[in-house]
């Protein structure tokens, strides 16, 4: 059978980054798959060389918006430790409520998204809907819907108030039964199973050989949480259960993100019934001293590492992060081997989706030499016609 | 007064204007709020407007983010397929003129800098009621209503 080389990106809606996917197929199977990622390289932790403390958080927060309190909430711990600063015990709460929120909206969106890849449409509006009760609450809480700025160094900007935390109690208990409308779904609907189950398989030794982490990693069977493992803020304090599943799979996925939505409700509630009171921050040494720190913080896609070093200047002399995608990178050439074409956007959407682009794709087959764009739409609409020759279809639903 | 011919036009224009979203380096946090509003809490489809994933067959090209070195020449690649006429949007801060990303070795600027840009949503990220607004005064101008 003739080998045919499809390029997948850069443009591609189930990625954060922009990234590019050459994959190797042998008629439906691919064989091989290769990736190439720069293409949203802007320069920022040189940029954050020419800002000064506060305005390298906002600089560091904008690199991801999905993430952005997990970013800018690893720079300013590094920062703190660095000037070797207490944090009020209310603002670790505050963080603490933010973070979980964050974990809520992004786990809601990537339900939404994986919905959409396998052609369930409905899902993806009903989680959305519900992800903004999540917005909302984090723009009482915050003002923004998505910057949310909350930290500053010391602490946070903004305190809460009793009306915000009964209005976010609120929210959350609709959250909650709406998401156990969806493990209900995930767990019952057979035409979800027969689309994720058995589809990107990660057994786990090879996730841990790729160095996977999150939520890939925990759906593999590996119980790694850095909030469990090496506990931040109040979390050593928390009572929460970090999420496994066996099922290796995208299925295994969806379970493992469904029910850490049900854990973030718990961990807010845990710890808006109990605020601590006190201040909200402490006031920042006007000079940073020279020295360096590591922050390891678990965001909702998995272990963001932040490294700050500072010489005694007004600006960072060096910052270094690693967002969780780019260790679960690996594991996707690694799952899309052996699958078929109409999965791909499924496989790549479980490890970290994002609707960032509209994607162009060119099939080029090398034995002809023929080469037919094809839209990454076209790509969705025939992986939704593959299944429904199986009998799996979801317009009936 | 604008000629029959040029009434008829600009109502088949206006009423059901398909966008194209391109990511053109931004954090996603722009992207998101693009695709919030597809979703029901706000629901752009009210204005007859649906996402689309080939530039030739969108009238509206959204662009968010600064634009990066590498993503410049597939924004160019982008805006020259769509037929004419076509409009675009910058959304965000970082669209509008780079934003926070500003003076990064990797960023040209805003998107202003590549393509000519018809309407600037500023806000980072701006709100969905923002581009829902942004659009209905596009459309209004196409439509040769003034003040909309
Ligand atoms: S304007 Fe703000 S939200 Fe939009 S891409 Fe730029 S940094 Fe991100």
């Amino acid at each position: 059978m003739p080998k045919v080389i499809v390029p997948l990106g850069p443009q591609h809606p189930a990625l954060k980054e922009p990234g590019n996917f050459t994959l190797m197929l042998e008629g439906e199977e691919i064989v091989d798959a290769a990736l190439r990622l720069g293409y949203n390289h802007r320069g920022i932790e040189k940029a954050a060389e020419s800002r000064n403390f506060i305005q390298a958080m906002y600089l560091i927060e904008r690199v991801c918006g999905i993430c952005s309190h997990a970013h800018a909430t690893c720079y300013v711990t590094n920062v703190e430790n660095i000037c070797g600063l207490e944090l009020p015990r209310r603002a670790q709460a505050i963080r603490v409520i933010t973070g979980e929120l964050e974990r809520i909206h992004s786990h809601l969106l990537w339900l939404g998204v994986a919905a959409h890849e396998i052609g369930f449409d409905t899902l993806f509006m009903y989680s959305w809907r519900d992800r903004e009760y999540i917005m909302d609450a984090l723009e009482t809480l915050s003002g923004n819907r998505v910057h949310y700025s909350i930290n500053t160094i010391g602490g946070v900007r903004r305190d809460i108030g009793k009306e915000q935390i009964e209005d976010i109690l609120k929210k959350l208990d609709l959250v909650e039964s709406r998401t156990n409308y969806y493990i209900k779904l995930a767990t019952q609907e057979p035409t979800l199973h027969a689309r994720t189950m058995g589809v990107g398989k990660l057994p786990k030794e090879e996730a841990l050989k790729r160095d996977a982490c999150g939520p890939l990693l925990r759906a593999s069977g590996v119980a790694r949480d850095v909030r469990k493992d090496d506990p931040y803020l109040l979390y050593g304090e928390l009572d929460f259960k970090v999420i496994t599943s066996d099922a290796c799979d995208v299925f295994g996925r969806v379970y493992v993100r469904v029910f850490e939505i049900l854990e973030s409700v718990k961990i807010l509630r845990q710890v808006l019934n109990n605020m601590p009171q006190g201040p909200v921050s402490v006031k920042m040494p006007p000079k940073v001293p020279a020295g360096e720190s590591v922050t390891r913080y678990e965001a909702p896609r998995g272990e963001d590492i932040h490294y700050v070093k500072t010489d005694g200047g007004v600006n960072p002399s060096r910052v270094k992060l690693r967002a969780p995608t780019l260790a679960n990178f690996e594991s996707v050439a690694y799952m899309l081997k052996g699958d078929q074409l109409a999965d791909a956007p499924l496989i790549i959407a479980a490890i970290d989706p994002c609707f960032s682009c509209t994607d162009r794709m060119a099939v080029v087959d090398k034995l002809s030499g023929q080469s037919q764009i094809e839209t990454f739409k076209d790509l969705r609409l025939k992986s939704i016609e593959h299944y429904k020759r199986k009998g799996i279809d979801f317009s009936k639903l | 007064m604008k000629s029959i011919r040029e009434q008829v036009a600009a109502w088949a224009r206006t009423a059901s204007p398909w966008i194209i979203h391109f990511n053109s380096g931004s954090c996603n946090g722009c992207d998101i709020e693009t695709v919030a509003a597809l979703t029901p809490r706000f629901d752009v489809e009210r204005f007859g407007i649906v996402q689309h994933g080939t530039p030739r067959h969108a009238d509206v090209l959204i662009v968010t983010g600064a634009i990066s070195k590498q993503q410049k020449d597939r924004l160019v690649r982008i805006y020259n397929q769509m037929a004419a006429p076509k409009f675009v949007v910058a959304l965000g801060a970082c669209a509008c003129g780079g934003g926070v990303l500003q003076g990064c070795y990797g960023v040209l600027g805003g998107a202003d800098k590549i393509i000519p840009v018809d309407l600037y949503v500023p806000g980072c990220p701006p709100r969905p009621e923002a581009l829902i607004d942004g659009i209905v005064k596009l459309l209004s101008g196409i439509k040769g209503v003034e003040n909309a």
